[in-house]
C-alpha cells in the first residue's frame, strides 16, 4: 500500500487509540473481571476463576431482574415526560418574544448543577419533616408524605428529580434545531394551509426528527448511567424500589464486595444500552438524515 | 374584474419606512412582474400580499375580499419561493399534495390533481423521490407543481429563478409563460432581473426605495420611461445619461461637452413646458449607428463624436466602451459579423429616440 493510501489511517490513529484506551479496554476489563470471584482487599491473583457462573447466576437473580425492571420503568417515564416537556417548551419559547431569552437561561440552570448537589437539594426538599414540599403541601391542606420512605413515592421522587434536571437538555437541543429550520419552508406550510398543530406535527417535528432521535439516544444512555442523584436521594431504597441497574452494580461491588458479579451485571448493562442505541440508530439513522436540511 | 388590489398600503420595520404608501391593482388573470434593485421593497410587497408580513397600514383585497388581516391560508394564494422551500421529509408527491391533504380533499381527487400537475411539469417519474435527490431545475418544478395543484386564485413568485443557471433560467421563463397561458390565473412575480420582467410580464411594476416608479407594459416602460430611474433600470445594456443644457431659442438644442444636438420637433414641444434649462439626456446604447448605415441619412440622425476605449466583438454587433467629451457611455452598434473593430470617430444618433430628463427631479421631460 502506498503512503497516500495509508495516510487516512495515520490521521485517525490518535482518535482510535483514545477510543481503545478509554472505551474498549475498560469494557474488556469488565468482561475479564466478571470471570473471576474477586473481593476488594484481596489479591487478584488469589481470586478463583469462575468462568460464566456469574452470568448464569444473573439470569435467575431476582434482584437483577427487579433492578432492570426499575430502570426500564424509570427510563420510560422520565424520557417520555422529558421529551414531551422539552419539545413543548422549545416550541413555546422559540419565537423572539419579550423575556424568552431570560426564560431560556432560567430553564437551563438545572443542567449546570452537579448531580451530587442535585441529589442533596432534592433530598432536603423531599424530606418528610423539614422539607419544603411537605411544608407547602401542608399550606394547602395536604397531609405530609414520607416521600423517600414509601416505595411508590420514592420512585415518583427520583423520576421527578430526573425530569427537573434533564428536561432542559432536551429543551436546549430542540430549540437549537427549531431555530436552524429555514424560514421559507415554515412560511410555505402556512401558505399551504397548515394550522398551528399541523404546522408543528407535519412540518417542524419531522424536520428536526434527527435531532429528536439523537436527544432520545443520549437520554437513554444517561438513564442507564444515572447513579449519583439516586445514590444520594434514596440509595436505592426503600427496599429496592429505586435501585436502578447502575446503582445495583455499585451496591454489589462496594457494599457486598462482589466485584466479579458486579462486573458481570455491568456487561449486561453495556449489552442493553448497545442494543437500544443500535435499534434507534438503525430505525432513525439520524446522522444520515442530517443532509436533509 | 376583481384581481388583487393594494390600497394605501404602508409598511415600516421599526422606525424604517420601507413602503411609504402604495396603491396598486393587478387585474384578474394578469401576469405582473414587480422589479427593482435589492432592498426596494418588492419582496416585502409580495409577502404582504401573501400574508406573511403584516401591513402597517392600508388594505389588501384578493378577489374582491378584504384579506388585510386574514392568515395566508385564507387568501386563496399559492407561492413559489426563491429557495423552493420544499419539505425535505416528504417525497415529490407528498410535497405537491400537502395543501390538498391539509384541506381534507378526497384521496382520488388529490392523486388526480398531483398526477395532472406532474404531467404538466414532466415530473411523473420523480413522484417518489425526496427533494434532496433532485436537481435544482427539478426542485424548482416541484415548487411550481405545489403551487399549481392548489388551483389558487392568485400565484405569487418570489425570485423563483434566481438559483438556477442561465440556460435553465431561460427555459423556465418560457415554461412559466406557457403555464400562465394555460392556467389564466393572476400571477405576481418578483425579481431583480429586468430581462425576466420584460420577457414574461403583461405589465411591469418598477420599484425603488419602496416607491412605485412606473407601472406599464414592457413596451411602455422601455419606450416611455417616466423618470431617469426607470430609464436606467429597464433595458440592457442600460441607458446612457449625459449632463447637458438646453440652448438656443428658435431651434432648440442640447449642448454639453463634446456634443451639440438639435432637438426633434417632439422634444422641442415637450421642453416648452419645462422651465429648467439643466437637463440630462438619455441615449440607449442600441440607438447609435455608424455613418452610412441604411436609413440613417434622415435628418433625425445627429452626428456625434465617440472616443472609443474598447470595442467588444459579440457577433453581429459590437459593444463600445466609449466617451462623449469626458462622459463615459456604452454603445451597441450593429455592424455585421465580419466587421473590423470600431474606432473613435463620428457616429450617428437617432434624435427621435433621445430622452430628456429634468436633472434635478429626474422626471422625464419627453
Amino acid at each position: 500500500m502506498s503512503i497516500r493510501a495509508l495516510s487516512p489511517y495515520f490521521f485517525i490513529l490518535p482518535a482510535v487509540a483514545i477510543m481503545v484506551a478509554g472505551l474498549v479496554y475498560p469494557v474488556l476489563q469488565a468482561f475479564y473481571l466478571s470471570l473471576y470471584d474477586w473481593k476488594i482487599g484481596t489479591k487478584f491473583e488469589d481470586a478463583p476463576f469462575v468462568g460464566i457462573r456469574h452470568f448464569i447466576r444473573m439470569v435467575s437473580d431476582e434482584n437483577v431482574h427487579e433492578s432492570v425492571w426499575v430502570t426500564l420503568r424509570f427510563g420510560f417515564w422520565t424520557i417520555t415526560i422529558e421529551m414531551f416537556l422539552g419539545v413543548a417548551l422549545a416550541l413555546l419559547l422559540e419565537k423572539p418574544i419579550r423575556g424568552a431569552s431570560l426564560f431560556r437561561t432560567i430553564f437551563i440552570l438545572p443542567l449546570m448543577i452537579s448531580p451530587v448537589v442535585v441529589g442533596l437539594i432534592w433530598r432536603y426538599l423531599f424530606d418528610a419533616r423539614i422539607g419544603w414540599i411537605n411544608y407547602y403541601l401542608g399550606k394547602v391542606g395536604i397531609e405530609p408524605q414520607v416521600w423517600l420512605g414509601n416505595a411508590d413515592l420514592a420512585f415518583f421522587a427520583i423520576v421527578f428529580t430526573d425530569i427537573w434536571q434533564w428536561t432542559p437538555f432536551i429543551f436546549i437541543i430542540v430549540i437549537a434545531g427549531l431555530q436552524a429550520l429555514p424560514s421559507e419552508i415554515l412560511e410555505a406550510s402556512k401558505i399551504d394551509g397548515a394550522n398551528w398543530w399541523q404546522h408543528i406535527l407535519f412540518v417542524k417535528l419531522p424536520m428536526i426528527r434527527s435531532i429528536l432521535l439523537i436527544a432520545l439516544l443520549l437520554r437513554l444512555i444517561d438513564v442507564f448511567r444515572a447513579l449519583e442523584v439516586m445514590y444520594i436521594l434514596t440509595g436505592g431504597g426503600p427496599g429496592r424500589a429505586t435501585e436502578l441497574l447502575s446503582l445495583h452494580i455499585y451496591n454489589r461491588a462496594f457494599e457486598t464486595q462482589q466485584l466479579g458479579y458486579a462486573s458481570a451485571i455491568s456487561v449486561l448493562l453495556i449489552l442493553i444500552v448497545f442494543a437500544l442505541s443500535f435499534g434507534i440508530l438503525v430505525a432513525g439513522n439520524p446522522l444520515k438524515e442530517k443532509s436533509d436540511i | 374584474m376583481h384581481g388583487v388590489k393594494l390600497s394605501g398600503v404602508t409598511k415600516a420595520f421599526g422606525a424604517t419606512n420601507v413602503i411609504p404608501m402604495m396603491d396598486l391593482h393587478f387585474d384578474e388573470g394578469e401576469f405582473v412582474v414587480i422589479v427593482g434593485p435589492s432592498g426596494c421593497g418588492k419582496s416585502t410587497t409580495l409577502r404582504m400580499i401573501a400574508g406573511l408580513e403584516p401591513v402597517s397600514g392600508g388594505q389588501i383585497f384578493i378577489g374582491g375580499k378584504d384579506v388585510t388581516w386574514a392568515p395566508p391560508k385564507e387568501r386563496d394564494i399559492a407561492m413559489v419561493f426563491q429557495s423552493y422551500a420544499l419539505y425535505p421529509h416528504m417525497n415529490v408527491a407528498g410535497n405537491m399534495s400537502f395543501a390538498l391533504r391539509l384541506a381534507g380533499r378526497p384521496k382520488d381527487e388529490v392523486a388526480n390533481r398531483v398526477r395532472k400537475a406532474a404531467e404538466l411539469l414532466e415530473l411523473t417519474e420523480y413522484l417518489d423521490r425526496r427533494p434532496r435527490d433532485l436537481s435544482g431545475g427539478q426542485r424548482q418544478r416541484v415548487a411550481m407543481g405545489r403551487a399549481i395543484v392548489r388551483d389558487a386564485y392568485c400565484f405569487l413568485f418570489d425570485e423563483p429563478l434566481s438559483n438556477l443557471d442561465a440556460k435553465l433560467r431561460s427555459t423556465m421563463r418560457t415554461e412559466l409563460a406557457i403555464l400562465h397561458k394555460r392556467l389564466k390565473r393572476t400571477m405576481i412575480y418578483v425579481t431583480h432581473d429586468q430581462i425576466e420582467a420584460m420577457t414574461m410580464a403583461d405589465r411591469i411594476v418598477i420599484m425603488d426605495k419602496g416607491i412605485i416608479q412606473q407601472v406599464g407594459t414592457p413596451r411602455a416602460v422601455y419606450n416611455s420611461p417616466d423618470n431617469r430611474f426607470v430609464a436606467g433600470f429597464i433595458g440592457s445594456p442600460s441607458m446612457n445619461f449625459l449632463e447637458a443644457e438646453l440652448a438656443g431659442s428658435d431651434e432648440l438644442r442640447v449642448c454639453g461637452k463634446g456634443f451639440d444636438i438639435p432637438l426633434s420637433p417632439k422634444l422641442r414641444a415637450a421642453t416648452e413646458r419645462n422651465s429648467s434649462r439643466e437637463v440630462a439626456i438619455g441615449l440607449r446604447p442600441e440607438h447609435f449607428s455608424i455613418k452610412g448605415a441604411g436609413g440613417s441619412q434622415s435628418s433625425l440622425f445627429a452626428p456625434i463624436n465617440l472616443t472609443v476605449d474598447v470595442a467588444e466583438y459579440i457577433g453581429s454587433s459590437q459593444f463600445l466602451a466609449a466617451r462623449i467629451g469626458d462622459q463615459p457611455i456604452t454603445a451597441s452598434i450593429e455592424v455585421g459579423p465580419d466587421s473590423a473593430p470600431l474606432e473613435s470617430g463620428e457616429y450617428l444618433f437617432d434624435t427621435n429616440r433621445m430622452y430628456l430628463f429634468n436633472r434635478k427631479t429626474g422626471a422625464a421631460i419627453a
